[in-house]
């Protein structure tokens, strides 16, 4: 089993510095509500479907991320507080080359 | 008043399945949905995304899980209150609960199951300044009733299922249907999106892409909306604007009925019937909270069947009863119906 070091600001701007496994097939989305980051019901809430922009991320480190999908794109076309950096994190697959990605987790809406 | 032996919160899969374990005891059962159809998420979010868990089913489209359900609970002849909000609740001296809907309906049950998944379901809003002061004046987010369109000039935006599929119907409707989103593409059923595009092509839906609505015009009621495409601002008129930017769940009144919540859910006895912390009160599915807590409708299936047999016991505490298998005791149901297990043929062998 290996891990890689994620950094997550939460919804109040505290920064936590987080394992997440590769081997698990986990995304982005489910290590915030593994390590509670954000309240229950208020993230994930589609259950990783890339159709409800609950878990919309503002990627702050320069990893190269996956591609984003159709879906991906389209969910964000229709959520608010979108940027430029916008992802949804159950979109991104803990892999070994995200090792030291940073994220912010975007508003509740 | 709708009086029942079992108020359920939520007609999603829980909910439904909750009316067959209670039928099978001889309890009637109602069900209460913020959603104008059953189903809850299944039907609203992911009706054409298959499910993988249901024991039994190898592969199982949410929108043919309910549709299922739906059958299988039809001899019981649940009663429903859809399109309504369960808002509050009022215990009785007798120890029975009223429930009240946003609108008024009033319901009457011994026993309350909550079902109500990760909540109501809310539209979410455009962050249009004035919206609010349109609402039910020009705005609906939700279309409950489609004559309200007929013979008016509607403005729909949104770009996924829902507004590809309710501008489709509405063009048989409404005098105008327009459509505005904020890309050239759409994040729908492949066969919606042709035919969005077969009716823009004859002149029956007008589509403006990449827009979005920016502000709202209209002295007592709505009469023009405001429209940002690219560097370009200009104003339409329209009796209606349907936003249709999806739907997010608040778990909304039932917070405030007195029950212990505990992240974002509610908390309940597991090692016995899922009961709350008020006595009649049951939480099962999603909704609920309890150490080793899986959110999956396997387990709403199974939450859903304790309970009703503790709300036998609670609705008849002097009644004794076993649990009977379908296989042995057949389903007959409260319209006359009855299926049974065939009789095995007793023939002797020459």
């Amino acid at each position: 089993m290996t891990d890689i070091k994620i950094t997550i600001i939460d919804r109040q701007g505290v920064k936590h510095e987080v394992d997440a496994p590769t081997d698990m097939n986990m995304n982005l989305m489910e290590i915030v509500r593994s390590y509670e980051l954000a309240p229950e019901g208020t993230i994930g809430i589609c259950g990783g479907m890339a159709m409800c922009a609950s878990c919309q991320c503002y990627v702050l480190s320069d990893h190269e991320l996956p591609e984003m999908s159709y879906d991906e794109d389209l969910m964000l076309a229709e959520a608010y507080n979108v940027k430029e950096n916008s992802r949804l994190g159950c979109q991104i697959f803990i892999k070994d080359e995200l090792n030291g990605l940073e994220v912010e987790l975007a508003p509740e809406v | 008043m709708i009086k029942t032996d079992i108020l359920i919160i939520g007609a999603g899969p829980t909910g439904l399945f909750t009316v067959f374990e209670a039928g099978l005891l001889k309890l009637k059962c109602h069900l209460i949905d913020a959603l104008p159809q059953a189903g809850g998420q299944c039907s609203e979010i992911y009706p054409k995304k298959p499910i993988y868990d249901i024991p039994g089913f190898p592969e199982v489209l949410a929108g043919d899980l309910v549709e299922n359900l739906m059958k299988q609970i039809e001899p019981f002849q649940p009663g429903f209150t859809l399109g309504e909000r369960a808002d509050t609740i009022e215990k009785l001296e007798d120890g029975s609960f009223i429930v009240t809907t946003e609108k008024g309906t009033k319901h009457h049950a011994p026993i309350v199951a909550i079902a109500g998944g990760l909540g109501s379901f809310e539209p979410r809003k455009p962050p249009i300044p004035n919206l609010l002061d349109f609402e039910d004046k020009g705005v609906e987010y939700i279309i409950r009733d489609p004559e309200l369109y007929r013979n008016k000039n509607v403005i729909i935006s949104g770009g996924g299922d829902s507004a590809l599929d309710w501008s489709i119907f509405l063009t048989d409707v409404a005098k105008s249907v327009t459509l505005i989103h904020r890309r050239n593409e759409f994040r729908g059923a492949l066969d919606s999106v042709e035919k969005v595009q077969e009716l823009k092509n004859i002149g029956k839906i007008e589509l403006i892409t990449p827009a979005e609505v920016i502000g709202l015009v209209g002295n007592n009621g709505l009469e023009e909306v405001v429209i940002k495409q690219g560097a370009a601002i200009f104003n339409r008129e329209c009796d209606h604007f349907i936003p249709l930017f999806g739907l997010s769940p608040k778990l909304g009144p039932i917070a405030d009925w007195g029950l212990e919540i505990e992240k974002n859910a509610i908390k309940v006895d597991n090692t016995l019937d899922y009961q709350t912390n008020i006595p009649g009160i049951y939480a099962i599915g999603d909704v609920n909270t309890y150490p080793g807590k899986l959110k999956l409708i396997l387990c709403g299936f199974h939450e859903a069947t304790l309970m009703c047999q503790s709300a036998y016991q609670r609705i008849f505490p002097d009644k004794r009863y076993v649990m009977k298998y379908t296989t042995v005791g057949g389903v007959e149901g409260f319209d006359g119906s009855k299926k049974e297990a065939p009789k095995a043929v007793i023939k002797s062998i020459d």
